[in-house]
C-alpha cells in the first residue's frame, strides 16, 4: 500500500496564493472530455424540437402524422399528450407576494408566448432523423398581437399573456427614508433644483445572449432504479429539486450530473423546457433519451440578459457633493418569470450607490412581461446595471462641475479609514481601499500623459479623438447569507455544503457543492484543502456536479464558489483535523493537550514524537487500535452560510480612440487594479478577469440581441450576434491590491464576475469623453460606428438598434 | 451511402455514410472522436478545427465524403507517445483555457497558425485566430499561449 503522510518537502511553501497550472487541464486540451452530448447509452433515442415561429399565437392544432410516419421515428409529442407529468418551468424568487407570475409549462398546448418556444418534441433513432422529422409536424397557429417593446408593454398596450390582465409583474421598492438607512431623496432633489446640481439621464441597458460555447444537452436514462439526468448545467442540485417538486417523482429516485460544462455565465442557471421536456418523454418511453440545441435554438430559446430601460436621477451640491440617487428602472422578463427573473434587477438595487456616500437613495424596479424570450441572470447579474448607471452618472457630474472625473469620485468615495461602512441602501462593506487601487491603476495606465494628449489632439482638430474611461466600480458577491434572501423573498437559502473524505492510503477526497464549468474549481480548491490539511496538491481531488456524489449543494454562480463553497471546505477540513486529535493522541500515547497540528503533523510539544494525517487516516482504516468509544472514521462535512456579503472592488482606466470622420472606435489601452482581498491563484485570478472584461466590453461595443417588429430575433445566429474574437480585442494590463474580507476565514473576495461588472461603463466613459467637446454626453450602447457617428453628428445618443433591425421582407412582400 | 476510406488520427478507417454527413458528425458520431465538438451552425465559431492533410479546416464545413483519401487529425492525434504537443502545453502553460470548449479548436487552429508562420506577432496572432471564438479567456491568454508555444517567452 502505497502511503502518502506527509507532503513532499518542495511542497513546504503555502499553496494558496501559488500560480498552480489547472488539473483540469490535461484532459481538455488532449479531448478526453465529457461534455453532456458525447454521451452515447445503449438504445439511446434523439430529440428535436419543432419551435413556433410566432412570438404569440393561439395553437389551434397540431398534425403529428407525418412526421409519425417518418423512417425511424420512434414517436411524436405535443403539449396535449402529457398532462402534468410534464411538470412545470418554476420561478424560485418572487420578487413581491403580489407578483404576477404566468404558469409557465414547458411545451404548452394552447397558446405560445415567444418565438422558440417548444410546441412539439419528435423522438427518433438518429438526432438528424429526429431534424428531419421535425419539420414534417403540422402547426396550425392564429397569430396574437405581441407585446415587445419594453415601455409600451409597460403601458400595457398589448399584452403578453391576455388572461392575466397585465404587463407589470411586480414593482419592488427601496427607499433609504422609510428602511431608516438615510434620508428623503426627494428632498433632496428639491433642493439640489434651487441652490445644487441635478443630473437626469436615461440609460438604456440592451438585451444580450450570454453565449456560452457549449449549446445545452441533456440525456435522460429512465432505465434501473434510479432516473439519471446529465444536463450542461450550472446547477445539478436546484435542478434535482424542481424536477421532484414539479414532476412528483421522489428527490431520492433523482441523480443530475452536470458532467464537462463548457461555460454558463448564468446563461445555465436555469431550469429549462427542454431538460423537462426530455425527462417526461424519457420516462414515458423507458428509454435514454438525448437532446442537443443548435446554436440558433441556443439563441432564441436560453434565457437572455440585462434589458433594461433605467431613469436616473442624482443630485449634488455645487461643488460636487453627492446628496441624492433616485433609480426608476423598468426590467423585461420576457415571456415568462424564468428562475431568478425578477430578482436580477433587485440584486442590482443595492449597488447603484456604490462606493459613493450617498445621504438618500430610492430604487424601484417595474418588471415586465413581454413576448421575447425569458431573461435572467448573466454575469454579474443586477450589477453590471447597476454600475453601469453610476458610474456613468459620476462622469456626467464631473463634466458638469467642470473637474476631472477621477476628483469628483475621490470626493464622494468611502475613505479607507472609514470601513466597516454601512452604506445607504443598509449593507455593510467590511474592507477596501479606493484610494490605493485608484492611484496604481493611475500611475499603470500612465493618466496624466494620456490627458496631456488628449488636451493636444483636441487642441490640433485631430480626426481620431482620445477618450479616458473610468469606472470604480464595487460589486456585492457571495451568494449570500440565507437570512438576507429569506427576507428577499427568495425560495432557498444560500449555503454550501463540503465533504473531505480521508482515503486508506492518505489520498483526500473532496466533495463540493459547488459545481464548476470552467472556473477551475479542482485547482483551486485542492490549493486550499492541501493547505489546512497539509497534504500535498496532488493526493487532492475534488469531486462535485454529481448529485449522488455531491448529495448536497447549492452550486454555482453569483462569484460564491470560493467565498462560500471554500469556506465550507475550510470548516470541513478543520473538522478533520478535530477528529484526528484524539487518534493521534491516543497512538502517540500523548494527551490531547500536548499535541499541536502543523504542515500536516501532529507532534507532541517538546517531543520528536509525531504523525502524520495520512498514517492516522491508514489507522483510522484498519480500526485496530482507536481510543475506546470513537468511530473509525475522519471524515466530516460542513454546511456553511455566510454571514455577510463580500465587496471587491477595483478602479478601471480604458483609452478609446474614436475617429470622428467615420465614428469608429478603437481600444488603445485597458488597466485594471482590482482589490479582490487574498487571492488562491493568480493564474485563475487572471483569466476570470481577462475574460469578464471582454465580456462588459462586448456589452459596450458590439454585442445586442435585436427583434424586428414581428418579434423574430433576428440575432439569432453567431453571424449576426457580435461576439468578439480575439482581432477585435487588445491585451489588458491588470494588477491587484488587497484588503482581505473579513467575512470569511481565507479573506477572499469574488472575481467571475467583476470584470464585466467594471467594465462597461469604464467603455463607454472612454468613447463618450473622447466627443463631448463636440457636443455628446450620451451614445447608447452596443457603441457601433453608426451610433457614434450620428450621435457627433446629430442630437442624441444615436438611435436604437431595433428600428434599424433589417426587415425580412420588403414592402411589396418579396424577400428583401 | 457512399463508402469513404480515410485516416484519423494515425488509424486506417472506412465507412459508408450518408452524401450529407459532415466531417464532424462522422467524427464524433461513428469513430467516437468527441474531442471534436460542435458549437454553432454557421461555422463561425471554429470550435470543431481540425487538420485535413495538414491544413485547419472547420469540420462542421467539410462533408465527410470530402475526406475520402485524406488524412485528418484531430485534437485527440496531436499529442505524441504520451507528450504533448508544444501548443497543448503552451496553453495549460499559460491558461489559456477556462470551459475548455473551443480548446480543442482553437489549438488545432493555432498549431496550423504557427506551421504557416513560426514567430508571428501578436497581431498576426490575432488575425489568425479570428474565426475561432472563445467565450472564457477574453483570448489574452491564449495570446499568450501562443506566444510562448513559438518560442516567444510570453507567460500568463
Amino acid at each position: 500500500m502505497t502511503v502518502t503522510d506527509e507532503r513532499p518537502s518542495d511542497a513546504i511553501e503555502n499553496e494558496i496564493g501559488r500560480d498552480r497550472r489547472r488539473k483540469e487541464d490535461q484532459r481538455l486540451i488532449t479531448g478526453r472530455t465529457r461534455w453532456t452530448d458525447n454521451i452515447v447509452l445503449p438504445g439511446m433515442l434523439h430529440l428535436a424540437m419543432v419551435r413556433s415561429p410566432f412570438a404569440h399565437a393561439t395553437i389551434t392544432s397540431v398534425d403529428t402524422s407525418a412526421a409519425k410516419a417518418s423512417t425511424n421515428v420512434v414517436d411524436v409529442f405535443s403539449g396535449a399528450d402529457f398532462g402534468e407529468e410534464l411538470g412545470a418551468i418554476i420561478n424560485a424568487w418572487p420578487i413581491t407576494p403580489d407578483q404576477v407570475t404566468p404558469a409557465h409549462s414547458p411545451m404548452p398546448s394552447d397558446r405560445v408566448a415567444f418565438a422558440g418556444e417548444i410546441v412539439a418534441v419528435v423522438v427518433a433513432r438518429s438526432a438528424a432523423e429526429a431534424r428531419d422529422a421535425a419539420e414534417l409536424v403540422e402547426v396550425e397557429y392564429d397569430e396574437l398581437p405581441a407585446a415587445l417593446d419594453l415601455k409600451k408593454s409597460a403601458a400595457d398596450e398589448v399584452l403578453a399573456h391576455p388572461d392575466l390582465g397585465t404587463n407589470k409583474s411586480a414593482l419592488w421598492v427601496f427607499d433609504s427614508g422609510e428602511a431608516g438607512t438615510g434620508g428623503n431623496v426627494e428632498d433632496a432633489i428639491a433642493k439640489a433644483r434651487t441652490d445644487g446640481i441635478v443630473i437626469e439621464r436615461e440609460y438604456r441597458q440592451q438585451r444580450l445572449i450570454p453565449a456560452f460555447m457549449e449549446p445545452r444537452s441533456v440525456v435522460v436514462d429512465p432505465t434501473g432504479e434510479q432516473y439519471t439526468m446529465w444536463s450542461a448545467t450550472q446547477i445539478p442540485h436546484i435542478v434535482r429539486f424542481a424536477l421532484a417538486a414539479t414532476t412528483g417523482v421522489s428527490e431520492s429516485k433523482i441523480r443530475v450530473i452536470a458532467p464537462d460544462v463548457g461555460g454558463g455565465f448564468g446563461g445555465k442557471l436555469q431550469v429549462t423546457p427542454e431538460e423537462w421536456i426530455a425527462w417526461a418523454v424519457g420516462r414515458r418511453l423507458g428509454k435514454p433519451v438525448k437532446y442537443t440545441e443548435t446554436r440558433s435554438e441556443s439563441l432564441m430559446s436560453a434565457h437572455h440578459g440585462r434589458d433594461q430601460w433605467q431613469k436616473l436621477t442624482l443630485s449634488a451640491e455645487k461643488d460636487g457633493t453627492v446628496t441624492g440617487l433616485k433609480v426608476e428602472l423598468l426590467a423585461d422578463l420576457g415571456a415568462y418569470v424564468a428562475i431568478v427573473g425578477g430578482g436580477v434587477p433587485v440584486l442590482g438595487a443595492f449597488m447603484f450607490n456604490a462606493i459613493y456616500k450617498f445621504p438618500a437613495y430610492h430604487f424601484a424596479v417595474q418588471t415586465v412581461l413581454t413576448n421575447k424570450a425569458w431573461t435572467d441572470a448573466y454575469r454579474g447579474a443586477g450589477r453590471p446595471e447597476a454600475t453601469y448607471a453610476i458610474e456613468r452618472l459620476m462622469s456626467e457630474l464631473a463634466a458638469e462641475v467642470g473637474v476631472d472625473p477621477l476628483e469628483i469620485r475621490e470626493k464622494n468615495w468611502i475613505k479607507h479609514e472609514e470601513f466597516p461602512f454601512t452604506t445607504v441602501a443598509g449593507l455593510e462593506y467590511d474592507s477596501g481601499n479606493y484610494e490605493a487601487a485608484t492611484a496604481k491603476a493611475k500611475e499603470m495606465f500612465g493618466y496624466d500623459e494620456l490627458r496631456a494628449e488628449q488636451m493636444a489632439r483636441r487642441a490640433s482638430g485631430d480626426t481620431v479623438q482620445l477618450g479616458i474611461g473610468i469606472s470604480t466600480f464595487t460589486e456585492m458577491c457571495g451568494l449570500a447569507p440565507s437570512r438576507v434572501l429569506g427576507q428577499l423573498d427568495y425560495g432557498a437559502g444560500g449555503w454550501e455544503h463540503a465533504s473531505v473524505r480521508m482515503l486508506a492510503t492518505g489520498k483526500v477526497e473532496v466533495v463540493t457543492g459547488a459545481s464548476a464549468h470552467g472556473q477551475g474549481h479542482e485547482t483551486a480548491f485542492s490549493q486550499i484543502v492541501a493547505d489546512r490539511l497539509g497534504v500535498a496538491f496532488e493526493d487532492v481531488e475534488i469531486l462535485h456536479g454529481d448529485t449522488a456524489i455531491s448529495h448536497k449543494g447549492l452550486d454555482t454562480y453569483g462569484s460564491r464558489s470560493l467565498v462560500v463553497g471554500g469556506e465550507a471546505l475550510v470548516k470541513a477540513a478543520d473538522k478533520v483535523i478535530e477528529k484526528a486529535k484524539p487518534i493521534a493522541a491516543h497512538l502517540l500515547e500523548a494527551s490531547v493537550d500536548d499535541l499541536e497540528f502543523s504542515g500536516g503533523r501532529f507532534s507532541v510539544r517538546g517531543t520528536d514524537a509525531g504523525m502524520g494525517i495520512g498514517e492516522i487516516a491508514t489507522a483510522v482504516f484498519a480500526a485496530h487500535n482507536l481510543p475506546d468509544g470513537v468511530e473509525p472514521s475522519i471524515d466530516s462535512e460542513a454546511t456553511y452560510d455566510p454571514v455577510n456579503f463580500n465587496y471587491p472592488h477595483g478602479t478601471h482606466l480604458c483609452a478609446m480612440e474614436v475617429d470622428t470622420e467615420t465614428g469608429a472606435v478603437k481600444m488603445r489601452k485597458y488597466v485594471c487594479v482590482d482589490d479582490i482581498g487574498n487571492i488562491v491563484n493568480p493564474l485563475i485570478v487572471s483569466g476570470q478577469v481577462h475574460g469578464g472584461l471582454v465580456q462588459g466590453i462586448a456589452q459596450a461595443l458590439w454585442e445586442e440581441a435585436v427583434y424586428d417588429d414581428a418579434g423574430t430575433l433576428v440575432s439569432g445566429s453567431f453571424v449576426d450576434y457580435l461576439l468578439p474574437t480575439a482581432a477585435d480585442t487588445i491585451s489588458f494590463d491588470i494588477e491587484h491590491t488587497t484588503t482581505p474580507s473579513l467575512t470569511n476565514t481565507l479573506g477572499t473576495k469574488g472575481v467571475g464576475e467583476a470584470g464585466t461588472i467594471a467594465s462597461t461603463p469604464a467603455v463607454v466613459n472612454a468613447v463618450v469623453d473622447a466627443v463631448r467637446h463636440l457636443g455628446v454626453s450620451d451614445i447608447q450602447m452596443p457603441c457601433t460606428p453608426e451610433r457614434v457617428w450620428r450621435a457627433i453628428n446629430g442630437p442624441g445618443s444615436g438611435g436604437s438598434t431595433t428600428e434599424a433591425a433589417m426587415p425580412h421582407f420588403d414592402a411589396e412582400g418579396g424577400q428583401a | 451511402m457512399t463508402r469513404i476510406s480515410l485516416t484519423v488520427d494515425g488509424a486506417s478507417v472506412s465507412d459508408d455514410v450518408e452524401p450529407r454527413m459532415l466531417l464532424v458528425q462522422y467524427l464524433r458520431e461513428r469513430l467516437g472522436k468527441t474531442g471534436t465538438v460542435i458549437g454553432c451552425d454557421t461555422s463561425n465559431c471554429g470550435a470543431c478545427t481540425v487538420h485535413l492533410d495538414g491544413t485547419s479546416v472547420k469540420s462542421c464545413n467539410v462533408l465527410a465524403v470530402q475526406a475520402d483519401g485524406a488524412e485528418v487529425t484531430t485534437i485527440e492525434g496531436l499529442a505524441q507517445n504520451g507528450e504533448l504537443h508544444p501548443v497543448q502545453a503552451a496553453f495549460r502553460e499559460c491558461h489559456g483555457l477556462q470551459c475548455g470548449f473551443c480548446t480543442p479548436g482553437m489549438i488545432m487552429q493555432s498549431v496550423d497558425l504557427l506551421n504557416t508562420n513560426p514567430k508571428p506577432s501578436e497581431e498576426e496572432i490575432r488575425l489568425g485566430l479570428e474565426g475561432n471564438l472563445c467565450r472564457c479567456t477574453g483570448y489574452h491568454n491564449i495570446v499568450k499561449a501562443v506566444q510562448h508555444a513559438s518560442g516567444q517567452g510570453a507567460t500568463a
